[in-house]
């Protein structure tokens, strides 16, 4: 499966901004109507791009709802969903603890099918847990193309970081069977991540990663990024390429240029003039 | 290697284990929790050996240092016993429930020689450290006011329930949110002896406050507000920040960006008169391994430093999370009069 070069992403439309708080509560003001989140993506679409990277934002579920209901004008746009939008359970998890934020947002019964099983199923199914927290998520793109299925850097980076790595495995696995897509990973610590999933048998993966001029959020530094990116075999979606703004599109996209690897990059806009020259600057220089 | 355990799984806890893991001069050893259903999870796809008694973990896996990150009215049992077995210590924030608790730690720490650390990670984010060292250069003058904010969407809806909505075990906003900003205050700009006009508000919870409100009076007799809220859903996640008003200028921070005004500008610094403003891409503090923020990684690393080195922390310690303890203390007792 190819991956379209330019792919659009979601952050401008729910107010995160990594370099300025005040700057994202405005966008949260701008975009407070879907129809202004469909009016950017339609200009995305009329310069061409056609591949919409999103968390699984509530407010996502609007957009697919829009989607479904004008098939003609999205027949070639794809979705590359990735779940969980974190803050969601993370305020959840501060407020309600673990279990109680399981309990939340696990649908059905499966948390008494816990509770009455005991700990011998409790050993047993994390996987199905898993397995229903993914059906959950990916509920609202029903009928839409989703040919790639991330798992945020919060859970990819925590699962790397408490060495689970047959979680990954399994997650692999699932995206596979049930959806038809292929698994990706958004992380801040690719050169451990790609490690870690090689050492499971995941070979030749999609890695979402911070790849700048200025080796903002490339934990462990620049030059080991480099040498990944030249010497080992993945499928490279470069994000933060303007490291949160500190840097020109221009020489920004132009350091991109260094690494043929390089399949795709992310970035948002909010404006069509934006968009416009950031996508011919990618298709430049990759 | 440092052998290192972890006490209490939730949302903290987790993340110092799978920051700690990756350290290179750290092991992972041992953690510690009451769910059974995440040392279950540990079980069964990790090699870190799990208990549900930290008793029986310290006793047992002769560990350098522990990671103490269950509720509030824990720290001090589970601490003690740490130390007494000269184990050095992190501990989540907030330090303890009551400051005698928080004294006999201090105290204990420090006469065993132990690294003793506490959580507030937001002395590891650059732009604070930043302000830090332009109110000791002076920039902005004599100081006239500050305020220390602090807003969130944690509880947005009426409800009960759960260990942080009994006050006496620490579970409000004071505790959870307003602790920091009162730290921040404690370590940035001075040390508060006095509240007044407290207000802690209920908003949604049953039993604790959401927000927090008072006026702050620190050492050097500069007043100020704290306005902290949990329960404000404009607000995507914690939004922490200070303002501080000089003689000289204004210098608004938090963990994105730091915007200072000059009436005049300031050559030493090289800043302009009128705003500058610079962004964490400037100060953030490189790291091996990131999650949620460089801070979290950047405080451990911190913490395993001043093992290695032998050298006792200068920030974030014990002594520093007992004084926050205090002003929790002073602000609890003006709120009922």
């Amino acid at each position: 499966m190819e991956m379209d070069k330019v792919i659009f992403g979601d952050n401008q439309f729910f107010a995160v901004n990594h370099l300025s708080d005040e700057k994202s509560r405005a966008q949260a003001i701008q975009f407070k109507d879907d129809s202004a989140i469909i009016r950017v993506l339609d200009q995305a679409r009329e310069v061409g791009i056609n591949t919409f990277m999103c968390t699984t934002h509530d407010r996502i579920a609007s957009v697919c709802d829009y989607m479904r209901a004008n098939p003609e004008k999205y027949r070639d746009f794809k979705i590359y969903p990735c779940m969980p939008y974190a803050h969601k359970y993370a305020n959840a998890v501060t407020d309600l603890g673990i279990v109680g934020a399981i309990k939340q947002y696990v649908p059905g019964n499966f948390f008494s099918a816990i509770t009455k099983g005991g700990a011998a199923f409790l050993t047993k199914d994390f996987i199905g847990l898993m397995e229903l927290f993914i059906d959950a998520e990916m509920k609202m793109f029903k009928g839409i193309k989703i040919p790639v299925i991330f798992i945020q850097n919060v859970l990819v980076d925590m699962i790397l970081g408490l060495k689970m790595y047959e979680v990954f495995k399994e997650y692999d696995s699932y995206i596979r069977k049930k959806y038809n897509s292929e698994p990706g990973y958004i992380t801040m610590n690719m050169p451990a991540l790609l490690d870690a999933l090689n050492s499971v048998g995941i070979e030749n993966p999609i890695i979402c990663c911070s790849i700048n001029k200025i080796g903002f959020r490339m934990s462990g530094g620049k030059e080991i990024y480099e040498k990944y990116l030249a010497e080992k075999a993945f499928r490279p979606i470069a994000m933060q390429v303007l490291a949160a703004g500190a840097l020109r599109p221009k020489e920004a996209i132009e350091y991109l240029g260094n690494f043929p690897k390089i399949e795709s990059v992310l970035f948002g806009a909010s404006s069509k003039s934006h968009i416009q020259e950031t996508k011919e600057l990618i298709e430049h220089y990759l | 290697m440092i052998r290192a355990g972890i006490i209490g799984l939730g949302k903290m806890g987790l993340s110092h284990a799978a920051i700690v893991s990756p350290h290179p001069s750290v092991e992972l050893v041992a953690v510690c929790d009451t769910s059974s259903l995440i040392l279950d999870a540990f079980k069964k796809f990790s090699k870190v050996k799990v208990y549900s008694d930290y008793i029986k973990m310290i006793d047992s896996e002769r560990l350098d240092s522990v990671v103490v990150a269950t509720p509030t009215k824990f720290h001090y049992k589970m601490v003690r016993y740490a130390l007494e077995k000269g184990i050095h210590t992190f501990c989540e924030k907030p330090f303890s429930l009551t400051t005698a608790e928080g004294e006999n730690l201090v105290e204990l720490a420090n006469q065993k020689k132990l690294i003793n650390q506490v959580g507030y990670h937001n002395h590891f984010i650059g732009t604070f450290r930043e302000l830090k060292r332009l109110l000791k250069a002076g920039v902005i003058g004599d100081l006239v006011h500050f305020t220390g904010e602090a807003y969130g969407p944690v509880v947005t809806k009426e409800k009960g329930g759960t260990w942080r909505s009994d006050p006496g075990e620490g579970g409000g906003c004071l505790f959870d949110y307003a602790s920091h900003v009162i730290n921040l205050i404690q370590e940035i700009i001075g040390r508060p002896v006095k509240a007044s006009g407290s207000q802690l508000k209920r908003i949604y919870s049953r039993d604790v406050e959401d927000a927090v409100y008072s006026i702050l009076t620190l050492e050097s007799g500069l007043s100020g507000i704290l306005s902290v809220n949990w329960s404000d859903e404009t607000y995507r996640k914690m939004a922490t920040s200070l303002t501080i008003l000089g003689k000289k200028g204004k210098i608004i921070c938090d963990a994105t960006e730091i915007k200072i005004f000059l009436k005049d500008g300031d050559a030493k610094e090289n800043l302009p008169k009128g705003w500058t403003i610079k962004y964490i891409t400037d100060f953030a503090i490189p790291v091996n391994f990131y999650l949620r923020g460089e801070e979290y990684s950047a405080q451990i690393d911190y913490f395993v430093d001043c093992i290695l080195k032998n050298k006792p922390a200068e920030i974030n310690s014990f002594k520093q999370a007992l004084d926050t303890d205090k002003v929790i203390e002073l602000l609890i007792a003006d709120s009922k009069k």
